[in-house]
């Protein structure tokens, strides 16, 4: 018996969302008595991979496979399930980011497991297994209980804090077989913005809408986002006029964030844009209309122009950080 | 080209979401249902594509009671061609996708596609487990969905940046960001036809539940917004540093 993470690896590089999915894995392991095996698929050089054993992990399975080079989610599933077999995984452990969710899915299926997606602490109890998840768009939450003998769970990124437990770790590789008929799609060309800090992933949140009236506006956004550590994003209408990328939309029909700190700034705060945002810990509003709906939302509020209130704030925050 | 597009019926975004027995079920008093969003749009980008070559008949397949039944005329008054009721009052993802499976087999469709998540359960599975069950490929939070001489031209999100992907039918697609930008609003017209349009009820297929939903809870109450005034803004740096501790 064991828990199983598939602990994804970005160019052979593992994120702080690696180290929160494993710490998580290992409570479980704790709770359920059994070792915590982590599985990634690719090359990663020792270094990295003893990094794993910081938080838990005793051995990390690595599957090398020219077969698995682009990421496909039925190969890649495959490969996770048939390691979770032969290691008698009874918790696979997924991070809740584009890939995880759709592998995890797929090898809930394989593995005749039942799957809780996007959860967001440990289970309240083992046996039965309960454990909770957030439900209609963060307006409210669930217990799920899980009564599959093989229990698979996604983890929210940014919902759990990174725990060290130092273990002398194992690294093995592993190997699967995939068949050709486990890939049926291949990735041509990739567009990534290299080295950005992921919206998903930022413990700052710094977004602002169409308040800001122009794309011209967003340097004294961007320079508060590099002050405070974070990255920007944006409204809805920001991304449909095209003044900033599709992919800093948060809210419904965009990314779902649940960063430490989200700062609006312009953003009036309609549903569907908190049905994105709501998670987050602290949320500030800086808006001109006192009736937005931000305000009603938000822990903190400033009334007042943006193109007034940003700099200034950018000053006091930099004088902070200076110290 | 045969397209299976499911949907979900789930409360209006703005509804008010409270709970009943004892926290152990959702109120359904006062709740205007709708088609979910994510799938709104898919269908909307669906038909872009369909007038754009032909030949192409989308049906729209929900697992639901009759009283879904509403939201599956709206996707037929949007322009779906068909459309597919499950008999059943939904248990949890493994069970929709069980059926939706079960519902393809009977169809000979070339593609079926999902929403990114419904709104109401947020599990964003559903897809990835019909594929798994057909043993089909996905393309997951697909970002542009395009068919050209009958070859799908996609696009997908991946973390950090999209993805141009080729992928070879049947297969199973959800949809992502940019899918489509506004959703279609159906006419006069297409309400009247979506009257006659085939609305089949099959028989659900029995599926072991591996998860059940026990209770459900509210966050709790938000405290009011503290305001500070925006000549003072060095207050609202020293509220973030010692009261909320986040910075």
């Amino acid at each position: 018996m064991s828990v199983l993470t598939y602990t994804e690896n970005w160019d052979g590089k593992f994120k702080k969302s690696t180290y929160e999915l494993l710490s998580y894995a290992n409570e479980i392991a704790k709770k359920a008595g059994t070792e915590l095996i982590a599985l990634t698929i690719g090359e990663v050089d020792n270094e990295e991979l003893k990094s794993l054993g910081n938080y838990g992990a005793s051995k990390v399975l690595v599957v090398k496979n020219e077969k698995l080079n682009d990421f496909i989610a039925k190969s890649y599933s495959s490969a996770i399930s048939q390691v979770a077999q032969a290691q008698d995984a009874k918790f696979v452990i997924f991070a809740n980011n584009v890939s995880g969710r759709a592998l995890a899915a797929r090898t809930s299926v394989k593995l005749d497991g039942g799957f809780v997606p996007g959860v967001m602490q440990l289970p309240s109890s083992i046996e039965p297994f309960v454990v909770r998840k957030k439900a209609y768009s963060g307006k409210a939450f669930a217990d799920f209980e899980l009564n599959s003998d093989i229990k698979v769970l996604s983890l929210n990124q940014n919902s759990f804090k990174i725990i060290e437990d130092a273990k002398e770790i194992a690294i093995e590789e592993a190997s699967v077989e995939i068949k050709d008929t486990d890939l049926g799609a291949k990735p041509q060309s990739v567009e990534k913005a290299s080295g950005k800090l992921l919206i998903t992933e930022a413990e700052t949140l710094v977004s602002a809408g169409r308040g800001l009236k122009g794309p011209e506006n967003w340097g004294m956004v961007e320079e508060m986002a590099e002050i405070l550590g974070g990255t920007t994003c944006c409204s809805r209408p920001v991304a449909d006029l095209e003044w900033r990328p599709h992919e800093e939309h948060v809210g419904q029909t965009g990314k779902v964030v649940a960063p430490n700190l989200y700062i609006a700034i312009g953003i009036s705060g309609a549903i569907q844009h908190l049905a994105g945002v709501n998670s987050s810990k602290v949320m500030v509003a800086i808006n001109t209309d006192e009736e937005a709906p931000f305000f009603e939302a938000a822990d903190y509020g400033i009334i007042g122009d943006a193109f007034k209130v940003v700099p200034k704030l950018n000053e006091a925050l930099k004088k902070f950080k200076a110290g | 080209m045969k397209v299976l597009l499911c949907i979900s019926h789930v409360p209006d975004t703005t509804s008010k979401i409270r709970f009943t027995d004892n926290d152990t079920a959702f109120d359904k008093t006062d709740i205007q249902y709708i088609i979910g969003p994510h799938e709104e749009l898919a269908l909307t980008r669906l038909l872009e594509v369909k007038e754009a070559i032909g030949g192409m008949t989308i049906t729209v397949v929900n697992v639901g009671l009759k009283e879904t039944e509403p939201t599956i005329r709206k996707a037929l008054a949007v322009g779906a061609d068909d459309a597919i009721r499950v008999e059943a009052d939904p248990t949890d993802a493994l069970f929709v996708a069980k059926q939706i499976a079960e519902v393809y087999k009977q169809g000979n469709y070339d593609l079926v596609v999902t929403g990114k998540e419904t709104i109401d359960y947020n599990g964003a599975q559903v897809g990835e487990m019909i594929a798994e069950l057909l043993d089909l490929p996905s393309v997951t939070s697909t970002s542009h969905f395009d068919i050209k001489d009958g070859k799908a031209q996609l696009e997908r999100e991946i973390d950090g940046g999209k993805e141009v992907i080729e992928v070879d039918f049947p297969f199973v697609a959800t949809s992502g960001k940019g899918f489509a930008l506004e959703p279609r609003i159906p006419n006069m017209r297409g309400i009247m036809q979506a009257r006659r349009k085939p609305l089949a009820v099959v028989q659900a297929v029995n599926q072991e539940i591996k998860t059940k939903t026990n209770q459900f809870y509210l966050p709790e109450v938000k405290g009011a917004c503290t305001f500070v005034d925006a000549e003072n803004v060095e207050e609202l740096v020293r509220l973030l540093h010692e009261e909320a501790k986040v910075l």
